[in-house]
């Protein structure tokens, strides 16, 4: 089909997996997973924009 | 207040509130979902494995069609003897004393014998031969007509056995590559070659795939004969071993090609490969027991001890709130 | 210009000067739509709740235009197709950030302070997203939906769903998909938010008490709490700034 030709990246192949004793995950799955974990780490890990904002409403200094 | 709330000394905020504006966050939010959702697309795009038909299996695997065919007719396929809600020739599956397939009920009554193959071949036209091998078969008593069926049945999955195990497959069953027709060498068949030749030929036209689908009704929605009895077969299997989709390959996770599947679904798939639910007959409802229990424990882990302690006991909220306890808002 | 220009007794008979205060009551408009937050909202984590709606969004939106045009076209146009992938990569991208939102609610025990209702109409928004998302699997009409329609139906018939829910049966589960499923995750995804509004985010841990919350049992049947019994945020003493931009919060809000 056309369109699939248009996509940058062709994914319509048999997937790889991951095996590892009874576990048999497809390399899409991992990654998705893998980037869960990742995305979660740094929004806990980056500071968030604001801060001398808040600062300054703690400081009483805004209304 | 429920009696069943851990100690909670947590205290309403009654400190200072930042300016903080939803409704642009929320704006800002969709568009970078938006736009994420729009790069992927034009990265990856998306599957679309065309589905298969009746037709194709008949003719990709003549055999194999032939062979669930017969089981159709006899009434002894996967489908014939899966109980409520197709039929009543099994009782379903069961954990302990619950028998919720079989409580249920037949909602969704298939007759294999009529509904797959019977009622599809008196629909053919021209075929005086066909047509008295089915008045033959109907008239017979059970007992012939059960002696018929697996005489016809058994040098077929002699045949099928042979091939999964990678043997030499036995001569007694042929398929010619030119006309697509099966033989099958069987002695006290009866009628059954005739009525099996005639709903091969009926496949392999595309006739069947129509036939399941509007025998009762002009406009239908509901597949699921047809989906039924190809699900019986080999070539949805053989598909989905390629694409990793098989239950023991994880395949519930699994999404056709290499694109990303249902990674939520990966505790429930986790079950199926480990005991005792691998080699269990009732894997299905003793998952889905263990999922129940689990998802109720997770709707309500407010009450459920230890888990509920277990953001206090490992302080993650120590870097999350990080900034509000250097400020000395601790107390 | 209301109907009822003098304000209604306080036990007025009329259910829509009922609904109406008690809708108030539970969540005046600087509650409902407040333009700031408490300062301990200070983590990218924050940004999982709404970037799930915002999934959800753009969810709605494809698959409004997959039904526009219905279930056959995205096989043999180009831009059908597009809607379509925009719509899977939607989902991926729903469940991504909802289960982000997920671990970060966790962690914070945000059950908390009366919170008990937001984590359980966020847990069965998770739980009926699968479905949703399964009618949807099941309503491809390709290879895909054909496997997962003939194996699903397994589990559903071993508990007795199956009688009721048949995913062979394409007519019905499009319609489970298109109408009744979105309608039931917008409908508790509303409520979740409502209840958020309503009491807040839930505040930090209290360092100085964690360790006699440490301490405390954690057994089913502990009784005692501290929190005030709808757990909403107490309104800011004249010592505190307020919510900036907002009027002084009444116990009943304005609109009476």
């Amino acid at each position: 089909m056309s369109v699939l030709a248009a996509a940058v990246f062709n994914l319509n192949h048999p997937a790889h997996t991951v095996d590892w004793e009874f576990i048999h995950l497809s390399v899409a799955n991992v990654v998705v997973i893998g980037l869960m974990l990742i995305v979660f780490l740094l929004a806990i890990l980056l500071p968030f924009p604001g801060a001398a904002r808040r600062a300054a409403t703690r400081r009483g200094e805004r209304s | 207040m429920s009696f069943l709330r851990p100690t909670d000394d947590t205290r309403p905020w009654s400190g200072p509130y930042a300016p903080y504006d939803l409704i642009k966050e929320l704006f800002i939010a969709i568009g970078v979902i938006a736009l994420l959702a729009i790069v992927l697309t034009v990265l990856f795009s998306s599957p679309d494995d065309p589905p298969s038909t009746i037709a194709q299996w008949s003719r990709q695997q003549p055999i194999n069609f032939t062979a669930d065919a017969t089981k159709e007719l006899n009434g002894t396929s996967d489908t014939a003897e899966y109980g409520p809600p197709y039929n009543h020739n099994g009782e379903g599956q069961h954990a302990a004393f619950l028998y919720p397939q079989k409580w249920l009920g037949v909602s969704h009554p298939i007759d294999t014998t009529n509904d797959f193959v019977l009622g599809p071949l008196k629909t053919v036209t021209g075929d005086p031969a066909l047509q008295s091998a089915v008045a033959a078969y109907e008239a017979a008593p059970e007992a012939t007509k059960k002696a018929w069926g697996e005489a016809y049945v058994k040098p077929l999955e002699e045949y099928e056995t042979a091939s999964e195990e990678g043997k030499t497959p036995p001569s007694a069953v042929s398929a010619d590559p030119a006309t697509g027709a099966v033989t099958v060498k069987a002695t006290g068949a009866g009628p059954v070659p005739t009525l099996m030749g005639g709903l091969l030929a009926l496949a392999q036209s595309g006739g069947l795939d129509g036939d399941l689908l509007t025998s009762r009704q002009f406009f239908q929605t509901d597949y699921t004969k047809p989906l039924l009895f190809m699900a019986d077969g080999g070539l949805l299997e053989k598909r989905a071993q390629e694409q990793h989709l098989l239950g023991e390959q994880w395949g519930m996770m699994n999404e056709t090609g290499s694109y990303p599947g249902q990674a939520w679904l990966w505790l429930y798939a986790l079950w199926y490969q480990v005991e005792p639910f691998k080699a269990s007959e009732n894997a299905d409802i003793l998952v889905m027991l263990v999922m129940g229990v689990l998802s109720l424990a997770f709707i309500l882990i407010p009450f459920v001890p230890v888990v509920n302690r277990l953001p206090r006991w490992i302080p993650i909220y120590r870097l999350i709130w990080r900034e509000h306890y250097r400020a000395g808002q601790s107390a | 210009m209301s109907a009822t220009s003098p304000p209604a007794a306080p036990s007025s008979k009329s259910w829509t000067v009922r609904t109406r205060e008690r809708a108030v009551a539970a969540l005046p408009p600087e509650k409902l739509l407040p333009d700031g937050q408490p300062t301990y909202v200070a983590s990218w984590i924050y940004v999982f709740g709404v970037a799930s709606i915002a999934a959800l969004v753009v969810i709605v939106a494809s698959g409004s235009i997959l039904a526009l045009k219905g279930p056959a076209w995205w096989h043999y146009t180009g831009i059908g197709h597009f809607f379509n992938s925009i719509h899977m990569w939607g989902v991926e991208l729903f469940f991504f950030v909802m289960v982000v939102h997920l671990w970060g609610k966790f962690w914070m025990a945000a059950w908390r302070g009366g919170r008990t209702r937001v984590w359980i109409t966020g847990a069965i928004t998770f739980l009926v997203a699968v479905p949703t998302a399964l009618t949807g699997y099941v309503s491809q009409q390709n290879f895909d939906a054909q496997w997962i329609a003939t194996q699903a139906k397994d589990g559903l018939n071993a508990v007795g769903v199956g009688a009721f829910f048949n995913v062979t049966n394409f007519g019905q589960m499009y319609s489970w998909h298109v109408l009744l499923l979105p309608m039931a995750v917008i409908a508790l995804v509303a409520a979740h938010v409502l209840l958020v509004r309503r009491h807040g985010v839930v505040p930090p841990f209290s360092i100085d008490d964690r360790k006699a919350a440490l301490a405390s049992s954690s057994a089913a049947g502990a009784s005692s709490t501290t929190a005030p019994p709808n757990g909403s945020p107490a309104p800011p003493t004249s010592t505190e700034t307020p919510p900036p931009g907002s009027p002084p919060p009444t116990s009943t809000g304005i609109g009476s």
